[in-house]
């Protein structure tokens, strides 16, 4: 399993602890990988506010890097899973456009033939690495913990780009692989919900109140925490989250946000350090205490084939 | 083929009115939709059930409904796709529109909001004679818009709707867009200042994909209320904060390839706005005792010179 990494720019900026602890998880599954390191920011469907057409040329740009090198892109952010997957669909369908961008691409030797798949950690998991293979490597019990599982946007909505009608399986991928830790599965309506972050700095008021919303009814429903797939709702989630329970419920943060490969790292035994559980607004204190009290009586899961 | 539905009832007319879901099961035919099953269940189960419909055919966007927790027409909902194996079905009223019994909504909600756009052409001057000739090219691009059923269904799942009423909500948005872009109003440059300036308008939309995703007639709102964006940028509208964050969010990738999380959240709030650059420090300062703030000078990415000429070329040189 060899993938082009696109690990995006907030695990490679505001976020690290999604960038270490992908780093170390994708080690203990086999997951081999070369970093994109001339990519460009995706765009994350702001700069394609204004210019959607320039965001179809960057992203091509590093599909097209990746079908060079004969390698899937594998990314770690749901954000740029969606736009990716969007100037994919975009271009595959439409060979003119697809041409008229690939002139512009031509200058740099670049030219794309539609053929790159781009695949989030998180379907890599269900479709190339597969359940039995990932619990072989957990030996952690996280059973008796409750999860809820955070999807946002972008990796569920467009669906006919994300290839949802023909996988089926990613519509509750995340619940698939709470529930392959051992771990409970705590639902609440908001999962595939928006976090607010596009408008926290626009209208910072309904932001917060999502941000609200959300963090409140998965722990009013019994989460001890709550795992997503995409650093851009961490980011909101997780930071504003203190003053957004404040304003809004009059409460206070009691919902740490963890990134998908944290949770895995957790059920991997690694070093809670080595994830980056300290890198959190909403402190992680009392999950990694519980997992540590949890672990003693464990044993490790042997996968059933 | 074996239908199971959960309904969700309301009836204000009660005593003590509460919601409560009833299950129904019954024989139904491979074709049938959840409209159809739905009028099985009042014609021969439940004649109190309370449900809106006419053409049966998605044309009239009477029947908006949520079907699994989604806004779909019933009238074009099959209940073989959804529920081959005879899955329960959870069938409740839209979202974001009051309700008045059942199944049936307020839509007034909703017929406020297209009022808020003023939804007729406002052309400065009379044609001498016959009526205003649009070229055929010229309205190509408001075919998608103008498919519009008025269904309702985008609204019942906005996620900004659902926290701010004030929000003039994606059907009303597509719709002034209609207006925005028809050749023969004479309006488009107010109407664009003044959705870009009033509370609710175009840059609150929080890209969310809901209406894209569940517009039974591939309206995509979203997309349009995005083309508003930019085409009230370009006439000039450079007040809000959403015009500086898609500006700085396009320099950064000029500049490093990548984009500059600190600089976004200065050029956004503004450089001169203090208060509200102080409203933001402790939030950004617990971050950094975290170890989480992005550094002040970002990685640039390795071809950053050709993502600089690409983004140049399209969007212009330095500002
Ligand atoms: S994309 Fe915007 S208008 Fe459409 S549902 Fe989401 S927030 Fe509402
Ligand atoms: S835009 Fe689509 S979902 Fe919204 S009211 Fe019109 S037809 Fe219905
Ligand atoms: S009954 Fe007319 S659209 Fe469904």
């Amino acid at each position: 399993m060899k993938y082009a990494f696109y690990p995006g720019c907030v695990a490679r900026g505001g976020a690290p602890e999604l960038y270490e602890s992908a780093i170390a998880v994708m080690q203990r599954l086999g997951i081999e990988t070369v970093e994109l390191t001339r990519a460009s920011c995706t765009g994350a469907g702001v700069l394609q506010e204004k210019n959607r057409r320039l965001g179809d040329v960057l992203n091509v740009r590093t599909m097209a890097m990746a079908e060079q090198m004969g390698l899937p892109i594998l990314t770690i952010c749901s954000t740029c899973q969606g736009v990716m997957s969007q100037a994919n669909h975009a271009v595959q369908r439409n060979p003119d456009y697809l041409d008229e961008i690939n002139a512009e691409l031509a200058q740099e030797g670049l030219v794309y033939r539609g053929s790159t798949v781009v695949k989030h950690l998180l379907w890599v998991l269900l479709e190339d690495v597969g359940i039995d293979r990932l619990k072989s490597t957990f030996s952690k019990e996280l059973s008796g913990f409750n999860f809820a599982p955070f999807y946002g946007c972008y990796i569920v909505r467009p669906s006919d780009a994300l290839g949802l009608g023909e996988n089926p399986q990613r519509r509750n991928s995340l619940e698939t692989v709470i529930e392959a830790t051992g771990a409970n599965v705590t639902d609440f309506p908001g999962k595939t919900a928006c976090c607010g972050l596009p408008i926290l700095l626009i209208n910072q008021q309904n932001s917060l109140k999502m941000v609200s919303n959300h963090t409140g009814a998965a722990s009013d429903a019994g989460a001890d925490a709550m795992v997503t797939p995409c650093p851009l709702c961490h980011l909101n989630l997780d930071g504003y989250q203190p003053r957004a329970r404040k304003n809004n419920r009059g409460d206070a943060a009691d919902l740490p946000i963890i990134h998908l490969p944290q949770l895995l790292g957790m059920a991997m035994g690694i070093d809670h350090d080595k994830l980056g559980m300290k890198k959190h607004v909403v402190s992680t204190k009392d999950l990694v205490q519980q997992l540590n009290t949890n672990a003693t009586g464990s044993q490790p899961r042997v996968p059933q084939t | 083929m074996q239908a199971n539905l959960k309904v969700k009832r309301y009836n204000p007319d009660e005593p003590q009115p509460r919601v409560r879901y009833q299950e129904y099961s019954l024989d139904v035919l491979e074709s049938f939709t959840v409209l159809d099953a739905l009028i099985q269940v009042r014609d021969e189960v439940d004649g109190t059930l309370a449900l809106r419909c006419s053409c049966r055919a998605s044309i009239c966007g009477s029947c908006g409904m949520r079907v699994n927790g989604r806004a779909k027409l019933a009238c074009k909902t099959r209940i073989a796709e959804l529920a081959p194996n005879g899955e329960q079905l959870t069938i409740e009223p839209m979202g974001n529109h009051p309700v008045i019994k059942d199944l049936v909504v307020d839509i007034d909600t909703f017929f406020n909001q297209i009022r808020r756009v003023d939804p007729f052409i406002q052309p400065d001057s009379t044609p001498t004679q016959g009526e205003f000739i649009a070229s055929s090219e010229s309205m190509t691009n408001l075919l998608g818009v103008m498919n519009c059923i008025m269904c309702g269904a985008c609204v019942s799942d906005c996620t900004v709707l659902e926290v701010d009423d004030k929000f003039i909500g994606p059907a009303a948005l597509a719709k002034a867009y209609r207006f925005v872009d028809d050749p023969r109003d004479d309006r488009s440059s107010e109407r664009l200042k003044k959705l870009n300036d009033e509370h609710g308008g175009i840059w609150d939309c929080t890209r969310c994909f809901q209406c894209v995703e569940v517009c039974p007639k591939d309206v995509a709102p979203m997309d349009r209320i995005m083309e508003m964006r930019d085409m009230a940028i370009e006439a000039g509208n450079r007040n809000t904060p959403g015009y500086r964050h898609t500006e700085s969010f396009i320099r950064s990738v000029r500049r490093h390839g990548r984009l500059d999380e600190t600089r976004l959240a200065v050029d956004s709030i503004g450089w001169t706005n203090v208060p509200g650059l102080l409203r933001e420090a402790p939030v950004a300062m617990k971050a950094f005792t975290k170890g989480k703030l992005p550094p002040l000078f970002p990685h640039k990415a390795e071809g950053n010179s050709a993502i600089r000429e690409i983004v140049e070329k399209a969007e212009g040189g330095s500002k």
